[in-house]
């Protein structure tokens, strides 16, 4: 749709007025006022600022658990680049044809994608129950006894279980997203390719890998913000009670509402903060790139 | 003759290879969701007996839902949960339908920097706003009740609700704004009677995605809401698994009825889900 305006500059103010400060006043001046608490000491949520400067931040640089969340978030952060995204392009490669049935298996294979994680948390309890489990009652079956591991009790493994569970969830996404970018794909482009001698390889690496790029870059930046964002499996699988598996966003969790330091949570959040911004950054400057292709 | 013979048995092969790859990876990728299944209708005894969770059930309990439903008290997180989505979804689709039109129809110098402001929102930590909302929510008198949950999420949604209803009205000719304009219709009249109008199917995908969003929440919940009485699925389902750990097929129960919300809404709609979590993927 074209704009033009003309002779209503109040016009669009009438009609952003609610809107406008419903957001204001719920999510841009609460960050303002996560930033700002990130230079406090608070043990009540409600009462009692003292304004104590960087030193929140100088306990985050010393804190053993802070760096065990910080590593476990890149670990989720690589995890959710590395599986997901060409994983959810093989499956898209694989469902993108018009054999009858195709539908059905999407539909099917994105089911996960709909759940919330406090249900595959549940679910996926049990898989990795060292007892009874299906992932241990397989790999003893196929005589594997030493894999089989106390998958949630066991701190070096703990974070992959999650992490694995997570990437359960994102491929469907990713898959998604790449379907989308495959309908962008002109048949007749593989077609000109394929007259001209190209096998499937050259095909796929020449012509539709670089067609498929802008759906890459949202499904790398979208997984990275998701995996930075990572809070609802921990919380369900760990209760945030399993201090190894924690993550930026459970440690702030439970700093402020489990050990009511709301001023250290408040430095948590804006660190998480701080390294979400940069992936924000380049999700809308590829937004405001395809607005001018217009 | 013989190489279009060949090209047919070609063409077959790969087609029985498809289906017999597609059905091994749908058939594992879903299997976590075939065990809570079957979990969900065996009895104890047998769950213990045998480890073998993929395995159907010999007796279908069905009876165990019954039990989750009423006794466990799963009836109750269901009933909040809607009490909790509908509104939510409701009053957020109103209220980002007027920002929408505002960033679809006119030219004016913040329309990019309104824009960004709702699109980044969507995309931040919720823990950067978790202890002011807490505050606000604590201050203004509705913590601990439905209406400051609702309050959150409409609030939250307006960023990826904008940023979607103002993609689509963007696509509606500026003609349909312009003509009856001439004819000295006002503003208002425009959005109520024309765009809105024609931006129903896409309220409606609209509708389906964050119905799914906010059914599926836990963190704001967990949050904004201490009473019991309160509680949504998500959170029920959490608070079951610490009394009725041991109960497998107790949990399993409870997390398909907590599950079944936001899957038949999918599986009716499912294009509309489709198209609304590409936006942003495609070209806006």
């Amino acid at each position: 749709m074209k704009q033009k305006i003309g002779s209503y500059p109040w016009a669009p103010w009438a009609f952003l007025a609610l809107p406008l400060v419903l957001y204001l006043v719920w999510v841009v001046v609460p960050i303002f006022q996560s930033m700002l608490f990130a230079f406090t000491k608070r043990d009540s949520i409600v009462y009692g600022t003292v304004f104590v400067g960087f030193k929140n931040f100088g306990r985050l640089v010393q804190d053993p658990q802070f760096w065990t969340a910080v590593k476990n978030n890149v670990l989720w952060l690589v995890f959710f680049v590395l599986v997901p995204v060409p994983l959810g392009l093989a499956v898209a490669m694989l469902f993108n044809n018009d054999y009858p049935g195709t539908r059905a298996y999407k539909t099917l294979f994105y089911l996960p994608m709909t759940l919330s994680f406090a249900v595959i948390g549940t679910i996926w309890m049990w898989i990795y129950n060292p007892d009874y489990g299906v992932l241990n009652t397989f790999l003893r079956g196929a005589g594997l006894d030493a894999w089989a591991k106390q998958w949630l009790g066991d701190k070096r493994y703990m974070t992959g279980a999650l992490i694995a569970v997570g990437v359960w969830r994102q491929v469907p996404y990713v898959m998604i997203l790449y379907l989308a970018g495959l309908k962008g794909v002109p048949g007749e482009l593989v077609e000109a390719a394929m007259i001209d001698g190209a096998n499937w390889g050259q095909r796929f690496r020449h012509v539709v890998i670089p067609m498929l790029a802008p759906a890459t870059v949202v499904a790398i930046t979208i997984s990275i913000i998701d995996s930075l964002r990572a809070f609802d499996i921990v919380y369900v699988m760990t209760n945030t009670k399993a201090r190894a598996a924690e993550v930026l966003a459970s440690y702030m969790y439970s700093s402020s509402f489990a050990y009511s330091d709301y001023g250290y949570g408040s430095a948590i959040a804006v660190v998480q903060f701080l390294i979400t911004l940069a992936f924000i950054l380049v999700y809308i400057s590829n937004i405001l790139k395809n607005e001018t292709d217009r | 003759m013989r190489n279009t013979a060949r090209s047919r048995t070609y063409r077959t092969v790969v087609g029985l290879l498809f289906y017999a790859f597609a059905s091994a990876l749908v058939l594992v990728w879903l299997l976590p969701i075939v065990i809570a299944v079957f979990t969900s209708v065996k009895s104890m005894d047998e769950i213990m007996s045998s480890p073998a969770m993929w395995k159907p059930p010999k007796v279908w309990r069905w009876g165990n839902f019954a039990e989750v439903w009423g006794k466990v008290g799963m009836s109750r997180y269901v009933l909040n949960t809607f009490v909790i989505a509908i509104p939510s979804v409701l009053v957020a689709l109103l209220v980002s339908s007027l920002s929408a039109f505002a960033l679809a129809v006119y030219r004016f110098k913040l329309n990019k920097a309104v824009l960004i402001l709702f699109v980044a929102g969507m995309l931040i930590p919720f823990q950067m706003l978790m202890i002011p909302v807490f505050r606000l929510s604590d201050a203004i008198g509705v913590r601990d009740s439905f209406p400051g949950v609702i309050l959150f999420h409409v609030a939250f949604q307006l960023g990826f609700c904008t940023f979607f209803l103002r993609n689509f009205m963007r696509t509606i000719p500026f003609s349909l704004v312009e003509a009856p304009r001439m004819d000295g219709a006002g503003e208002f009249l425009i959005y109520r009677k024309i765009i809105l109008p024609l931006s129903i199917s896409s309220l409606a995908a609209l509708g389906v995605l964050e119905f799914t969003w906010i059914w599926n929440d836990l963190l704001w919940s967990l949050v904004l809401l201490q009473s019991d009485a309160l509680k949504p699925v998500t959170l029920g389902l959490a608070n079951m698994q610490g009394e009725f750990v041991q109960y497998y097929n107790m949990t399993a129960a409870g997390s398909i009825i907590a599950a079944l919300a936001p899957l038949g809404v999918f599986l009716v709609f499912q294009r509309y889900f489709i198209e609304g979590l590409t936006v942003g993927a495609e070209k806006g």
